[in-house]
């Protein structure tokens, strides 16, 4: 029975804690936004750079860099922006973020990848393809 | 014999269950942030499904111009520039509503609005640059899927600006109170969340775009 006490009173404990962490964890101060501004412009002015430039020369090289430097570029943002944690809201947040992020990678890829295969075997790619064609 | 006493600790569980339920659960004293957040969450989707249109159609030229021929990256580097600036100078604006001085906080939230304004027009004077060339919607899949991928950011961007003159009426007219407080909160998130989709448009729709 006394174990039973305890577990109540840690339990209440944690209550105000998680209360404290709403309201405190998910401001922002001058240094965060300051440091999220500056990896943001570093992680922009990249991309931007290897492709007005040509620093690659082949085109799928350059294009993966740029999706990576995007998908950091956003970390960044969703960190020192949107000041996402794992305890703000009780985790609903980004419990809702993973959620979301699922459905959009699920969105992304199967349509590419189901539309990218019927127009490789339905329809003819160019013009000398269809000159070809039986 | 042994039956009763196989019931008697289900007794104990069952009256340990109850006081769980009560006592554990967590409320939060105020939803609309995480259902603000919950809207941000199915906008992405609608630009999700977006992009997909993009990536499918983003190739089909009709014997058209390509991304190439139209896209001038210069000024894709200069609008991305005033959302980053805009996201920033927005950032300073809840800093100084949380420390509850009235007159910066609006000074910053109309560098944002202006920045934001600064955007749109940079964006307006592309799309109708684009249609005065023969590039417009109709032209292809291609520019039929960039317009309605950027022109919805861009409308997104129209409402959160409107939005934000209408909450400086508001700080202007009752001061930093509870739900002006609330309601800058969302906004802020709103701006975020369009700076963060607008990665997503300049590295997959223009920097990819122009690649041959």
């Amino acid at each position: 029975m006394s174990a039973h006490t305890d577990t109540h009173a840690h339990g209440h404990d944690d209550h105000g804690h998680d209360d404290h962490h709403d309201d405190g964890a998910s401001h922002g101060t001058v240094k965060g936004y300051m440091t999220g501004f500056v990896l943001a412009v570093i992680l922009t002015a990249i991309p931007f750079w290897l492709v007005m430039d040509d620093v690659f020369k082949s085109s799928s090289t350059t294009s993966l860099v740029v999706l990576a430097f995007a998908a950091v570029q956003i970390v960044v943002h969703m960190i020192y922006f949107l000041h996402m944690n794992t305890r703000s809201e009780g985790g609903w947040t980004m419990l809702a973020l993973i959620f979301t992020i699922v459905v959009v990678v699920i969105t992304l890829t199967g349509s590419l990848w189901v539309m990218y295969h019927m127009n490789a075997n339905m329809m003819p790619m160019t013009i000398h393809d269809m000159k070809n064609m039986p | 014999m042994s039956n009763t006493h196989a019931l008697s600790p289900t007794g104990d569980l069952a009256s340990e269950k109850l006081e769980f339920y009560v006592r554990g659960e967590h409320h939060p004293q105020n939803g609309t942030l995480l259902g603000f957040w919950l809207y941000l969450m199915s906008d992405c989707l609608i630009f999700a499904c977006l992009f997909a249109v993009y990536g499918v159609l983003g190739r089909n030229y009709a014997a058209g111009p390509s991304g190439a021929d139209l896209f001038d990256l210069k000024l894709v580097a200069i609008n991305t520039s005033m959302l980053l600036l805009s996201s920033i100078t927005y950032g300073f604006a809840m800093i100084e509503m949380r420390a509850k001085r009235i007159n910066r906080t609006l000074w910053w939230l109309a560098i944002t609005g202006l920045f934001g304004a600064a955007f749109i027009g940079l964006e307006l004077y592309e799309f109708a640059h684009l249609i005065h060339e023969g590039a417009g919607p109709t032209r292809s899949a291609f520019l039929s899927s960039f317009f309605a991928l950027v022109g919805t950011h861009g409308l997104h961007v129209t409402f959160g600006i409107i939005w934000l003159i209408t909450l400086m009426v508001q700080v202007r007219k009752h001061g930093l109170i509870q739900e002006n407080q609330r309601r800058l909160m969302c906004l802020s998130m709103f701006w975020h969340f369009l700076d963060v989709v607008w990665i997503g448009v300049f590295s997959f729709v223009y920097l990819m775009g122009v690649l041959p």
